[in-house]
């Protein structure tokens, strides 16, 4: 229940930070100032944008299909929403526990296909049809290499459970598993053990360096799962107007909006738990200077959970950076570009990289 | 290696040029700290500010304009002396000038010039203009310019439509009676000398008029306008005493007289 308070709450202020963030790091990019009126250099622009989003008229297209447009942006909210149930925040935050975590993650995230080919359809409108057959053609595209790089998390991990994937990339490797040991980028022979070391050297990334590359190819299929630019040909505003939400107006179309920077958020937080440690800290222990145990926090103890949020919440927000920083530099890609790079490029590099770690596996028992 | 084109060369140009990308928003993104002064096109720095965050937050700053820009034009009123070409110059026509005769000269424009003429309306139309100039050229006495404010935007056309002059009803009405009298005395006083004075010296002048342009003038329109004119011309004659309105059109006509 608390994580479904917390979830809801934190992703209302993200959103609003967020779109903040996002038109003036745009507008920096371009040299412009960005919005400047509403409050101090314009950090309340976004709230007045959402009174103005909440007062505005609901309008629902005459030809519409009205039983499929009403619920559609609530289901699409749903999918995404759903998908932060599962979220480890900190070591004694856990939301729902459950063992498949990383299943059900992948499997409620692509929920979200339904609820937009709903609001294309139900809009009876050539632009948001468009719009949501693109969506889920690339959706569902880029759900196989997103699908493969998670595998290969989860084969080196060996368990679905997203709490003890991160547990398993830091300095409380044992608090789960009594005989569990990290090595040096995972490699046994080498004989460098780094369980109690900690940082970045038990993160994924670290712990098989091939992750560095499954982590990349996690982010654009992420990417192109959000309908993000460069892969936002959903939304294409200069050649569909908005894509699949081009009839929503008022509250519904504010609820897109929300599981659009929703989904941005949950993927970065999905990402930073898989690959960048989760709430582990980033600096190792380094002889007397234990700055993994002073910078982590006992789990379950109140500088657990500070840390442990800050640690994750401060990744997660990095990468959505991240993501604003690309949408304003590339440019859309083709239909025929983005199909070639997730069948061409980024599935089978997924495939290669899925059976080299079940290769690492072998070289870390 | 790798030819172009081929499936690893894709991967290593893609690779390069994202990263080339990245780079260069990231320059933008850092230069963003810096932010352009407001500074005139005249300045001779003008072009050197290349990076950093170009916008000019335009009600609060704003960039310095050339003063002899043709921007909104101001009418310095108390130097006007109504001649009335701007508005004849205008070629759009948004000077509207009433001009109400004085009795006498009733002061001096700030160059010497003698005011004889008072505005009762001076309206300027911006939303017409076409901000040619031409109005501040003719301006006898450069009580007519051009400011360097162009933001002048307003809700409605009305708003665009800036008056000078400074008459209240009130005055305009007895600026007018006032000349009314005098006019009404002077052609009274006029009539009384007519009547009572030497008959001999003003009279033969009257029908002197209609000879002189009867030979002169048809002489002169032949030579430019068709033969028939004459027969037409005729009735331009009781047209004369209309003369002081407009000056343009019967300037032919008075030159024979001044003859």
């Amino acid at each position: 229940m608390y994580a479904f308070i917390f979830f809801l709450t934190f992703l209302l202020i993200y959103t609003i930070f967020a779109v903040y963030a996002e038109r003036k790091i745009s507008a920096f990019i371009q040299d412009r100032l960005g919005p400047m009126e509403v409050g101090y250099y314009g950090i309340l622009q976004t709230v007045a944008d959402l009174l103005k989003l909440v007062q505005k008229e609901d309008i629902v297209p005459t030809a519409a299909d009205k039983k499929i447009f009403k619920p559609a942006p609530v289901i699409v909210f749903m999918a995404v929403f759903a998908g932060f149930a599962v979220l480890p925040l900190t070591s004694g935050f856990k939301g729902a526990e459950v063992q498949i975590g990383l299943f059900y993650l992948l499997a409620i995230i692509s929920l979200d296909v339904v609820g937009i080919l709903m609001a294309g359809w139900g809009s009876n409108s050539k632009y948001a049809l468009f719009g949501a057959m693109r969506s889920v053609a690339q959706i569902i595209s880029y759900e196989i290499p997103l699908g493969l790089s998670v595998l290969c998390v989860i084969m080196i991990s060996q368990t679905l459970s997203l709490q003890e994937i991160i547990y398993q990339q830091g300095i409380y490797i044992q608090h789960l598993d009594e005989g569990a040991v990290n090595y040096l980028f995972g490699i046994k022979a080498l004989g460098i053990e780094t369980t109690n070391i900690g940082g970045i050297l038990t993160w994924n990334i670290f712990r098989a360096p091939i992750f560095l590359i499954g982590y990349v190819i996690f982010f654009i299929a992420s990417l192109a799962e959000c309908n993000r630019a460069p892969f936002d040909i959903p939304e294409a505003e200069s050649e569909l107007v908005a894509g699949y939400h081009v009839e929503y107006s008022g509250f519904r179309w504010a609820l897109i909006m929300l599981s659009e920077y929703g989904m941005m958020l949950l993927v970065s937080f999905l990402g930073a738990i898989l690959f960048l440690g989760g709430w582990n800290s980033p600096l190792p222990n380094i002889g007397s200077f234990a700055l993994a145990d002073w910078t982590t926090g006992e789990p379950g103890t109140l500088p657990g959970h500070l840390w442990g949020g800050f640690w994750l919440i401060g990744k997660a927000l990095i990468a959505v950076g991240v993501q604003i920083w690309i949408r304003w530099t590339y440019p859309r890609l083709r239909l025929d570009q983005l199909m070639n790079l997730s069948w061409k490029y980024l599935t089978p590099a997924a495939i290669i990289l899925v059976l080299l770690s079940a290769l690492w596996r072998l070289l870390m028992i | 290696m790798s030819k172009k084109g081929s499936y690893w060369h894709n991967i290593k140009s893609t690779t390069s040029t994202l990263g080339a990308g990245l780079k260069l928003t990231m320059r933008h993104l850092k230069d963003a700290r810096k932010s352009r002064e407001p500074m005139s096109p005249k300045n001779e720095n003008y072009f050197d500010r290349q990076t950093g965050i170009m916008t000019t937050q335009y009600p609060k700053e704003v960039i310095p304009v050339p003063h002899n820009g043709r921007y909104k034009l101001d009418c310095e009123i108390d130097d006007c002396i109504v001649c009335d070409k701007c508005a004849k110059v205008c070629p759009v026509d948004c000077i509207d000038i009433e001009p109400v005769r004085a009795v006498d000269e009733f002061g001096k424009t700030s160059d010497g010039t003698p005011k004889r003429i008072y505005a009762a309306k001076f309206d300027i139309d911006m939303a017409k203009c076409c901000f040619c100039g031409l109005c501040t050229v003719v301006c006898p006495t450069e009580c007519l310019t051009m400011t360097d404010e162009y933001d002048f935007s307003g809700f409605d056309f009305t708003e665009h439509n800036f008056a000078f002059a400074e008459m209240t009803p009130l005055e305009i009405l007895e600026k007018k009676q006032a000349f009314e009298k005098f006019s009404a005395e002077k052609e009274a006083a006029k009539q009384a000398a007519a009547t009572s004075a030497v008959p001999g010296t003003s009279k033969p002048r009257i029908p002197i008029k209609p000879k002189v342009r009867g030979g002169s003038t048809p002489v002169q329109q032949s030579e430019t306008e068709k033969a028939e004119e004459p027969k037409t011309f005729r009735p331009k004659v009781p047209m004369k005493p209309r003369v002081p309105k407009p000056k343009g059109n019967d300037g032919d006509a008075q030159n024979p007289e001044n003859e």
